[in-house]
């Protein structure tokens, strides 16, 4: 855990806040085929598979696998069994724009957020966090 | 760098143009300021990927946009469903899960033609009538789609998906993005096949295997075959493709000597001279096909043909392998999936019938690692698409071989799987 609470910058890809534990992945997973109909991590291969991403901040390194995952992303959002928030250390189109398709059509806000790789790797599984936002100027607080 | 919209795009955005072209253009734009883009390029043609059913939202998503009055505006075809709409008893309604499915994916398809598209289809819109040309910018969507678009085709299209991919389609509009501009479609490394036998080259196995390996080691970048014959058939390329899109996410793969914007290596690398150099051997192929083959037992349950949807071509390979040939063995199912402009033509060519009476099940509108086909119980399958060996384990918990045509129709007639694991030499 943290002693002190600290704050990073990020770059908004997505709007939305969010409070909850972050749940920080060895390696990214696909939303397609990796995360299951009740948010549990299902590929089989993921060194946290069984993990649950529902509620959590969840932070991976960068975005993965197939187009579909939009359409897998957003009806996890549908039905409320998403991640909180989404860090990520680049864009990625994807999950962009299935949280872009979810706050269209059901007014579920996801943020996705990306930070500098350094500070990436000061984000420490299982602590809390929030993420909030002030028009493109974007805080990860951590702790 | 911000992205700059034209006059003409404002007012699409502002709703001057309707309220489902407004709801499609803050997708495309917020799209393209996450992307990076400056601008946004106007696309001759559409892929949609997002017809294949995973959920209510993809529904409410396409329902909405039709209740918007929503309607595409450049040609649009469309990706497998869900369902197989010519022949719907092929879709197994067993369970709860399966009859959701069958429901959803009916709907999801119906909503995409309501919105315009052409009912095609098929994974394989590059095996139809009218395709893009060199340099034509093109929104596709669904990996094999868009690898070959670039790749063979020379069109460009970055990597699109579901939602994007109709939100282009009714806005004909895409981010400036990737793929679409000519620094990111030069080759990143080279994979020397100079080595390979003669003989390895005129497998057909070879080039869903080559396409795996090309995956693993470019990942998302764009690799350089250089050693592959000049006239390589597009279902080769297809093949390697549509691979190397599944264990990578190869957008765009240039093979010096036959592919379009690869006349020389020079020109393929456009100009670089510093790149990574892999070479692939005969051992590399054995061990990446053995790789892929994951079953462990003798007794043969299926086998699936066109992933991609199968070519008239490979329809006519296919049926050269069976018929005259030994009957399919009992208790093996023999299924070859394919889109309905092909099956028409291999109808008229008189390909179907006999192939049917031999055994054979054309699966048309989808594709049997998508939805449920496969019978219950079915613990093994040969195929001879990389992609398919790729995702079936996962998808449909089932063992795999990737297989020559021939070792796939031996197996099938004595229903004990038979395959070579040291073909490359």
């Amino acid at each position: 855990m943290s002693e002190t609470p600290s704050a990073i910058p990020g770059w908004r890809v997505t709007s939305g806040t969010a409070a909850a534990p972050i749940l920080k992945l060895d390696e990214p997973v696909s939303f397609w085929g990796g995360i299951g109909a009740k948010g549990d991590i299902i590929d089989v291969h993921h060194p946290q598979h069984g993990a649950i991403v529902t509620g959590r901040i969840l932070v991976m390194r960068t975005g993965k696998g197939s187009s579909s995952g939009a359409y897998v992303l957003a009806e996890l959002l549908r039905e409320g069994l998403a991640p909180a928030g989404l860090i990520l250390t680049e864009p990625d189109g994807i999950v962009a724009t299935g949280a872009l398709v979810a706050a269209e059509l059901y007014d579920a806000r996801m943020p996705i957020v990306v930070v500098s790789p350094a500070d990436y790797d000061r984000i420490e599984d299982g602590i809390d966090a929030s993420i909030t936002m002030d028009g493109d100027d974007v805080t990860l607080h951590l702790g | 760098m911000a992205l700059t919209l034209t006059e003409h795009e404002q007012a699409m955005l502002a709703g001057e143009h309707g309220p489902a072209v407004a709801l499609s253009m803050r997708i495309v734009t917020e799209l393209g300021r996450i992307r990076g883009a400056e601008r946004l390029v106007d696309v001759e043609s559409v892929h949609i990927d997002g017809c294949i059913f995973y959920g209510q939202a993809g529904l409410d998503f396409a329902r909405k946009l039709v209740d918007l009055g929503g309607k595409v505006i450049v040609p649009t075809t469309v990706n497998v469903g869900s369902v197989d709409l010519i022949h719907p008893s092929l879709i197994l309604t067993n369970t709860e899960h399966e009859k959701w499915v069958a429901q959803g994916g009916r709907d999801l398809m119906q909503a995409y033609v309501d919105l315009g598209c052409r009912q095609t289809w098929t994974c394989a819109p590059y095996q139809m009538d009218s395709r893009p040309g060199v340099g034509e910018h093109i929104a596709w969507a669904e990996s094999n789609a868009i690898v070959f678009a670039n790749s063979v085709l020379g069109a460009r299209t970055d990597r699109y998906g579901d939602f994007i991919d109709i939100a282009a389609a009714i806005t004909g509009k895409a981010p400036c993005g990737g793929l679409h501009r000519d620094e990111e479609r030069h080759g990143d490394l080279i994979l020397d096949c100079t080595s390979l036998s003669e003989a390895t080259l005129a497998q057909d196995v070879t080039y869903p295997v080559l396409g795996y390996l090309a995956g693993e080691i470019a990942g998302t970048q764009n690799p350089v075959f250089v050693g592959l014959p000049a006239d390589t058939s597009e279902d080769r390329l297809k093949a390697i493709g549509a691979a190397a899109a599944s264990s990578g996410g190869v957008a765009l793969f240039h093979v010096v000597g036959r592919t379009p914007e690869a006349p020389t290596l020079e020109a393929a690398l456009g100009g670089r001279s510093e790149v990574p150099v892999h070479h692939i051997t005969a051992a590399r192929l054995n061990s990446a096909r053995q790789e892929l083959s994951t079953a462990r037992l003798d007794q043969l349950d299926a086998v699936s043909l066109g992933t991609p949807h199968a070519s008239v071509d490979e329809i006519q390979e296919a049926y050269d392998a069976v018929i005259g040939g030994p009957p399919l063995a009992d208790g093996v199912a023999f299924y070859i999936s394919t889109g309905r402009s092909v099956f028409a033509e291999a109808e008229r060519r008189g390909l179907v019938a006999p192939m049917e009476e031999w055994g054979v099940t054309f699966v048309l509108d989808t594709c049997t690692y998508v939805t449920s086909i496969l019978r219950p119980g079915t613990r093994t399958v040969m195929t001879n698409s990389g992609k398919w060996a790729h995702y079936a384990p996962g998808n449909m918990g089932v063992d795999v071989v990737l297989a020559t045509l021939s070792e796939c129709v031996e197996s099938a007639t004595t229903g004990r799987v038979t395959w070579n694991r040291e073909l490359f030499a």
